[in-house]
C-alpha cells in the first residue's frame, strides 16, 4: 500500500536562500517561508481571531520559535539544509506536525509533508487537523437521566415494590400463600448460616 | 477486515472516551486556578502620552515581551519568545508600535501596541557579534523613508518603520570598529556612531540616514587606551574610561577634531581609588561612577570640565533622564533608609534641589533596588508628577506614586527552581478556623441552589451565584490540614533566592522569604539557589514542632564554587540556620534514616568526592556509622560519559579534624565508548513513590513480577553527531541506546538500541517501566517507548492466595547483589508533539492506575493513560486480554483534547511537572510550573472512594424524606387493608 502510495512532494513553497557568513566559514542558510489558515476565520478577510493571536511556531521542537503575522504569515530565518520540523502551537486547534526538507542541491526547493497522515504540501500553508474541545459539553437536562441516577433507582425500586407488589400477591391463590407462612414458619428466623453452602453441608 | 477495522476502532473510541479526563467548562476554577507572570524586568517603556489605557511595555529576562495596565499591573498582553531569544532593548515608535531587538540583535520585531499582534519581522544579518543598539527617532512620521536604527552584528541597519524592510546597512565591523553609542540627529537627519577600534583608537563615523552614505570619518588615539564603555553626556561629549579604569576620559567633538580630557578618578574625590565602572543610566549632563562601593556623580561642565556633585553608598539605583517639560529633563535616585526608601527626582542641571522627596515603607523582603524607570504625569493643579516602576533584587515589580506602592507584583515566580511541598498543622481545638463553618440552614440553602441548578431550573441570576459558590468555597483555602490531603503548601525556590509558600486551594502566597544566605555578599558573588529538601518532618516524637526545609545553593556557576545551606521553617518562611560559603555541593543525598527530633540525615558530596553529614550532631554520626556500609549512591559524568558508584569509606584525614566528613570509594563505573556513545539523559525513580503490589495478574491467570527496585537508572546515549537539533543529522549517522542500569552494582540489565533515532529524550521511572520520548529520523516523527521490566525468578510462586495473604515464600532474599534473572518487554508508538517534560501521577497507596503527565510544546499538559503505553498490547487482543483492559495496538498515541489537564491554558514557558499524591487514594496533586503555575488535582480513574464535586446532598435528602413518607404511607395502606381482611 505504501509503495503505491503517490507521494506527492510538490515543490512550490518560495524560499530565498542567502548566504550568511558566520564566524570565517560559509554557512548556506535558507528561509522557510510558510502561512497558518484557519479554515471559517480566513473567509472573513484579514485579521486573526483573538484565540489564534497567540500562536507560536516553532522549529525542531524550539529551536526558533515565531509568530503569525496578522495574514497568518510566519518565516524562520537562517535555516541550515536539512530535513526540519515545523509546529504549530495554537490553543484550540489540532495541527500536524510538518516535514520540511531543505534541500542544499537545489536551492529554493522545499518540500513539505504532514507527518500525522504523510500528506504532502504543495505549499506550506498549514491548517489544523481539526478543532479542539476541552471541554466536556453538559447535557441538557432530562428525565432518564434523573430516574438512572442512584437515588431515581431506588425510588423507582420502591414504586415496584409499592404497587406492584400486592398486585401480584392478589393474583396469587391465596391457599398457596398460606402453604408459604406456614413453610416460613417452620422453618424459623432465616439466618445467614443456611445461606452459606458449609452450613448447609452440616445441616 | 475492513469491517473489523472499524469496529476496532470504535471499540478503541468507546475505552478511549471512559479513560479521558474531562472537565465540564463550568467547572474550571474550581480544583484549579492559574497564575500568569513576566519574570524580571530589564527594561520598561511607558505609553501614558494619549488618552486612553495608560501602560507600561517591559522586556524581561524569561524573554517575555509584555504590556501591562499602568493602574493595576495586570497583563494586557503578553509574548513569549523561544529560549535563544534574549530581549536586547525595547522601544515604542509611532505611537502604535513596540519595537523589541532581540536574539543578539539578529531580530528586529514589531508588535502592535493594543493588542500585541506580530506586525513586523526583520532578521539583521551581519559579520560577527557586538552590542546591540536601537534608536528610534523620537520624530518618526508614518512613511516609508522614516527608518528606525539598529547597531547589531557589527552592522548598522535603518529598517523601515512601516514594514520592516532594511532599507540600506553598513558593515562597520569589517572595519575593525566596534560601535559603542548611536546618536541621531533629527535636524539634519544624521546618524553619528561613534566606537573603539582596538583598544587605543577612537573613531567617529557620520552617516546620513536617509541612504547610509558615509560623510564623515573622524578618528583619534589615546595612548592609555579605552576599557570600552562609553556614555553620551551632552549632545558632543562622551565620557569613557581608560584601560586601567582609573582615569575617566571626558571626549569632546568638535566641528572637525576629537579632544580627550583625562581626570584621574582619585581628582575627583580624595580618598578613593580602585577600578572604576561606569553605570549605564543615561543622565544628561552628570554621570555616575561607580568606584569600589561608592557612586560618584560627575558633572560636565560646559568647558569639559569634570566636577564631583555627590557620592553616595553603592545601593543607591539611578533612572534614566527623563524630559518632561520645555527643555527640562529629570531623573530619579533611590536610596535604602532602614524599611524605608526615599525616591528623589533631580533636575539634571540642578543637583542641590529636589524636584521631588517621598519616603515609601518598603517590605524588607524584597532587597534593593536594582533597577528604577521613571515616568511623569499631569497632576489636577497643572503641576508634574512623577511615578516610577522599581525592579527589586526579589524580582518583584512595584509602581510606585505619590509616596505609595500602587500595585506590586510578584515575578519571581516566573522563574521556578524546585518545588516541594510541605503539609498544613492540624486542626486542633481552639484553632479557631472563623468564617469556615456555615450553619446547617446556609448548607442546605446552597445545596437546594445546587440541586436547582443540576434540574436546569434555576434562573441567571442563580447560576452566577452557584458559580461564585463554587468557586470562593472557603473549605479549600483553609489553613489547616484536611482529611483528603488536598491543602498542602507548595513550598517554591525561585531563581531570585526568595523561596515563597503557596496555598494549594487558591494559590495565594502564605509566605515569602528572600534567603539571606542566596543573597549576593561579597563572599558569595553570584549565588543561585539549587533545590528544596525536606529537613525535618515531624510526625511521631517531634508533633510540636514546625517543619523545616533545606536549601542548598552554590556561590559561583562552576559546580566547584563554595555551597551553601539554608534551613526554613515550613509554616512561617523564617531562617533557622545557614551555612553560608562551605564546601562545594556536587550531589545532596537524602538519607532514609532520621534522629530523634525526626530530622532526615543528608549526605552532601562535594567536587573532591567528599561526603559531609548534616545535621552536624553526634547522634547523626552515630546513626550514620552504624548504617555505614547501606550507603551507595551513584554519579554521571555527562562530559566523560562515564557512570561510577560511589560508597562511604571512613572519616575524613584532614589537617583539622572533622568528624562530620567522610572519604568515599568507587566501587564500580560503566564507560561508554566516548567516539559512539554520549550521555544525554539519566532518570531515576522517585524516592518517595509507593508500588502496591509486585505482582501483576495477566489475562489467563498467570501472575508477573514486577522487577521493582530503587536503584534502577535510565540513561540515554546518542552517536555525538546527533547531539545537535534535529536537521542537523541523517538517520544514518544517529543511533540512540537506552540503557537500563542497577546503581548498586553497576550491572546493565538492559540495553536496546533505536537506530535512526535522536534525542532530545524525556523518560519518566515509575514502578517497574519506564517510559521514554525521543525522535525517531527515519519516519520524521516524535516517539514515545516504553519498556517494562519483569523480575522472572520468582515467575514458579504462582500462589495467588499466598499472595493475596502476603505469605507467598521468596526462594531468593531480595538483594541488591544477587543476579538478578530478568525480561523485559518493550513497544514503541507515534506521538505527535514536540515534549518538554514528563512526569507520572503517584498516589498515597499506589493502587490507582497511573496516567502520564506530557508537558507539550504548546506548553498544555497532557495526561496520558498508562494502559496506551503497555508492551502487551497486540492488534487483536483475546477477549480475555481485552477483559483486562488491553487496549488494541495503534501505530500512534491518541490525544485526546479533554484529556489536557491543562484545558484551555497555557503554561508558558513550562519547564516542569511535580506530582504530590494527596491523601485519598484516587487523586493526586499536578503542579506545573514555567513562566505560568498552574495547579490541579486529578483523579487517574476518577474518584472512586470520593462523591463528586457535583454530588446533589439535597436530592439525596428528598430521597430519604421520599422514602420515609412511603414507609409510612404504605404501613398505613396495609393496616388499613388488613382491617378490612378482617372485617370481610
Amino acid at each position: 500500500m505504501g509503495s503505491q502510495m503517490l507521494r506527492f512532494w510538490l515543490l512550490l513553497s518560495l524560499v530565498s536562500s542567502s548566504l550568511a557568513i558566520s564566524a570565517g566559514s560559509k554557512v548556506e542558510a535558507y528561509t522557510i517561508n510558510g502561512r497558518v489558515k484557519i479554515p471559517g476565520v480566513a473567509a472573513k478577510g484579514f485579521g486573526l481571531p483573538a484565540k489564534v493571536s497567540n500562536a507560536k511556531v516553532l522549529l525542531n521542537g524550539g529551536q526558533q520559535v515565531t509568530f503569525l503575522k496578522p495574514d497568518g504569515y510566519f518565516s524562520f530565518h537562517n535555516v541550515p539544509a536539512g530535513t526540519h520540523l515545523i509546529e504549530v502551537a495554537a490553543v484550540g486547534y489540532f495541527f500536524s506536525p510538518v516535514r520540511v526538507d531543505v534541500s542544499a542541491r537545489n536551492p529554493g526547493k522545499v518540500q513539505a509533508a504532514l507527518t500525522e497522515n504523510r500528506r504532502g504540501l504543495s505549499e506550506l500553508v498549514l491548517e489544523p487537523l481539526r478543532d479542539e474541545q476541552y471541554y466536556e459539553i453538559r447535557e441538557p437536562f432530562n428525565v432518564m437521566s434523573l430516574v438512572k441516577s442512584p437515588m431515581g433507582l431506588m425510588v423507582g425500586f420502591m414504586l415496584i415494590v409499592m404497587f406492584l407488589m400486592p398486585k401480584l400477591v392478589e393474583n396469587m391463590d391465596p391457599e398457596e400463600i398460606k402453604r408459604a407462612q406456614e413453610e416460613m414458619r417452620s422453618q424459623g428466623v432465616p439466618s445467614i448460616a443456611n445461606l452459606l453452602p458449609g452450613a448447609a453441608r452440616n445441616n | 477486515m475492513a469491517i473489523s477495522r472499524v469496529f476496532t476502532l470504535l471499540l478503541l473510541l468507546f475505552t478511549v472516551f471512559n479513560l479521558s479526563h474531562s472537565l465540564y467548562e463550568d467547572q474550571v476554577g474550581l480544583m484549579d486556578w492559574h497564575q500568569q507572570y513576566i519574570g524580571k524586568v530589564k527594561q520598561a517603556v511607558f505609553q501614558t502620552q494619549k488618552a486612553g489605557r495608560k501602560r507600561v511595555i517591559v522586556a524581561t529576562e524569561e524573554n517575555v515581551v509584555a504590556s501591562l495596565d499602568l493602574r493595576r499591573g495586570e497583563i494586557f498582553w503578553r509574548k513569549v519568545l523561544g529560549a535563544k531569544d534574549a530581549v536586547d532593548e525595547i522601544a515604542l515608535a509611532l505611537g502604535k508600535y513596540v519595537i523589541t531587538l532581540s536574539s543578539e540583535g539578529s531580530v528586529l520585531r514589531a508588535w502592535n501596541l493594543p493588542d500585541g499582534l506580530l506586525v513586523w519581522e526583520s532578521i539583521l544579518t551581519g559579520s560577527e557579534s557586538s552590542k546591540s543598539l536601537l534608536v528610534v527617532p523620537e520624530t518618526l512620521k508614518v512613511g516609508k523613508d522614516s527608518v528606525i536604527l539598529v547597531y547589531s552584528c557589527g552592522s548598522l541597519h535603518a529598517v523601515s518603520s512601516i514594514d520592516g524592510e532594511v532599507i540600506w546597512s553598513k558593515d562597520l565591523a569589517a572595519e575593525g570598529i566596534l560601535v559603542q553609542q548611536l546618536i541621531y540627529n533629527d535636524e539634519n537627519d544624521l546618524v553619528y556612531a561613534v566606537g573603539f577600534d582596538g583598544e587605543s583608537k577612537f573613531h567617529l563615523y557620520q552617516i546620513n540616514a536617509k541612504n547610509g552614505e558615509l560623510l564623515k570619518h573622524n578618528s583619534a588615539a589615546y595612548p592609555g587606551g579605552f576599557s570600552g564603555e562609553m556614555l553620551l553626556v551632552t549632545n558632543d561629549r562622551l565620557v569613557t574610561l581608560d584601560s586601567s579604569r582609573a582615569t575617566v576620559v571626558a571626549v569632546e567633538i568638535r566641528e572637525e577634531k576629537i579632544v580627550f580630557e583625562p581626570t584621574q578618578v582619585s581628582d575627583l574625590l580624595q580618598d578613593v581609588s580602585g577600578t572604576a565602572i561606569l553605570l549605564p543610566a543615561k543622565l544628561a549632563g552628570i554621570f555616575a561612577v561607580k568606584v569600589n562601593a561608592v557612586i560618584l556623580f560627575v558633572k560636565v561642565t560646559n568647558d569639559g570640565k569634570l566636577e564631583l556633585v555627590d557620592k553616595l553608598d553603592h545601593t543607591v539605583a539611578v533612572s534614566d533622564a527623563l524630559s518632561f517639560s520645555e527643555g527640562q529633563q529629570a531623573f530619579a535616585l533611590v536610596q535604602h533608609e532602614g524599611s524605608k526608601i526615599d525616591l528623589t527626582i533631580k533636575l539634571n542641571n540642578d543637583w542641590s534641589s529636589n524636584l521631588l522627596k517621598e519616603s515609601i515603607n518598603m517590605d524588607q523582603d524584597r532587597g534593593v533596588v536594582q533597577k528604577m524607570f521613571i515616568n511623569n504625569y499631569i497632576r489636577t493643579d497643572r503641576s508634574y508628577g512623577f511615578r516610577a516602576l522599581l525592579v527589586m533584587e526579589d524580582h518583584s515589580l512595584l509602581l510606585v506614586q505619590q509616596g505609595e506602592i500602587v500595585w506590586s507584583r510578584e515575578d519571581s515566580l516566573a522563574s521556578v527552581v524546585d518545588v516541594t511541598t510541605s503539609e498544613l498543622p492540624i486542626e486542633k481545638d481552639g484553632v479557631s478556623v472563623a468564617k469556615v463553618e456555615h450553619s446547617l440552614f446556609e448548607w442546605l440553602q446552597g445545596h437546594l441552589l445546587k440541586l436547582k441548578g443540576t434540574l436546569m431550573l434555576a434562573t441567571p441570576d442563580d447560576i452566577v451565584a452557584i458559580q461564585k459558590m463554587r468557586l470562593q468555597s472557603s473549605e479549600k483555602s483553609k489553613m489547616t490540614r484536611d482529611h483528603n490531603g488536598f491543602r498542602k503548601l507548595l513550598i517554591v525556590l525561585t531563581r531570585a533566592g526568595k523561596v515563597f509558600a503557596l496555598h494549594t486551594g487558591d494559590g495565594r502566597i502564605i509566605w515569602s522569604q528572600l534567603l539571606h544566605a542566596l543573597r549576593k555578599s561579597g563572599s558569595c558573588e553570584s549565588p543561585s539557589g539549587l533545590k528544596l529538601l525536606h529537613w525535618q518532618v515531624p510526625h511521631h516524637h517531634a508533633m510540636d514542632e514546625n517543619p523545616s526545609l533545606l536549601v542548598t545553593g552554590r556561590c559561583g556557576v562552576t559546580s566547584d564554587s563554595p555551597g551553601v545551606l539554608s534551613i526554613i521553617d515550613a509554616y512561617s518562611g523564617k531562617e533557622v540556620k545557614s551555612f553560608g560559603s562551605i564546601h562545594s555541593i556536587l550531589q545532596v543525598i537524602p538519607l532514609p534514616y532520621t534522629d530523634s527530633k525526626e530530622r532526615r540525615l543528608h549526605l552532601v558530596i562535594d567536587d573532591v568526592k567528599r561526603g559531609h553529614l548534616y545535621p552536624q550532631t553526634p547522634e547523626a554520626v552515630e546513626i550514620f556509622k552504624s548504617e555505614f556500609t547501606n550507603i551507595y549512591w551513584y554519579s554521571v559524568e555527562e562530559n566523560n560519559g562515564i557512570l561510577r558508584g560511589h560508597a562511604v569509606k571512613s572519616n575524613c584525614v584532614l589537617d583539622v579534624a572533622d568528624e562530620y566528613c567522610f572519604e568515599t570509594r568507587d566501587l564500580w563505573s560503566v564507560v561508554f565508548p566516548s567516539e559512539t556513545e554520549k550521555i544525554i539523559t539519566t532518570v531515576t525513580r522517585k524516592l518517595n513513590e509507593v508500588v502496591h503490589t509486585q505482582a501483576k495478574v495477566i489475562a489467563d491467570e498467570d501472575v508477573m513480577f514486577k522487577y521493582i527496585s530503587k536503584n534502577l537508572l535510565f540513561v540515554a546515549t546518542v552517536s555525538p553527531k546527533a547531539t545537535g537539533e534535529i536537521g542537523s543529522v541523517t538517520p544514518e549517522e544517529s543511533c540512540l541506546v537506552v540503557y537500563l542500569i542497577d546503581t548498586i552494582t553497576g550491572r546493565i540489565l538492559h540495553r536496546m538500541t533505536h537506530h535512526g533515532s535522536q534525542g532530545p529524550v524525556h523518560a519518566v521511572l515509575s514502578e517497574n517501566w519506564v517510559v521514554y520520548h525521543y525522535f525517531n529520523l527515519r519516519a520524521h516523527r516524535y516517539e514515545m517507548s516504553v519498556i517494562e521490566i519483569y523480575d522472572q525468578s520468582r515467575a514458579d510462586n504462582k500462589d495467588v492466595l499466598k499472595l493475596v495473604f502476603g505469605k507467598h515464600n521468596l526462594t531468593s532474599p531480595v538483594s541488591s547483589y544477587s543476579r538478578p534473572d530478568v525480561v523485559t518487554k518493550s513497544q514503541s508508538y507515534f506521538f505527535t508533539h514536540s515534549v518538554k517534560t514528563i512526569a507520572v501521577t503517584s498516589t498515597a497507596k499506589g493502587i490507582t492506575s497511573r496516567q502520564l503527565l506530557v508537558g507539550t510544546i504548546g506548553d498544555q499538559v497532557l495526561a496520558l493513560d498508562k494502559r496506551f503505553l503497555d508492551p502487551r498490547r497486540s492488534i487483536n487482543p483475546t477477549a480475555a486480554e481485552k477483559e483486562e483492559g488491553i487496549i488494541p495496538l495503534t501505530d500512534s498515541l491518541p490525544i485526546l483534547p479533554q484529556s489536557y489537564v491543562t484545558h484551555a491554558l497555557k503554561v508558558e514557558n513550562l519547564r516542569g511537572i511535580e506530582v504530590i499524591p494527596a491523601k485519598l487514594e484516587s487523586t493526586t496533586l499536578i503542579f506545573a510550573y514555567g513562566v505560568d503555575l498552574f495547579f490541579t488535582r486529578l483523579a487517574p480513574s476518577r474518584t472512586y472512594d470520593s462523591l463528586t464535586e457535583d454530588f446533589s446532598y439535597a436530592l439525596l435528602l428528598i430521597t430519604i424524606v421520599a422514602l420515609v413518607v412511603a414507609i409510612f404511607v404504605t404501613w398505613i395502606l396495609s393496616e388499613r387493608k388488613e382491617l378490612q381482611e378482617k372485617w370481610r
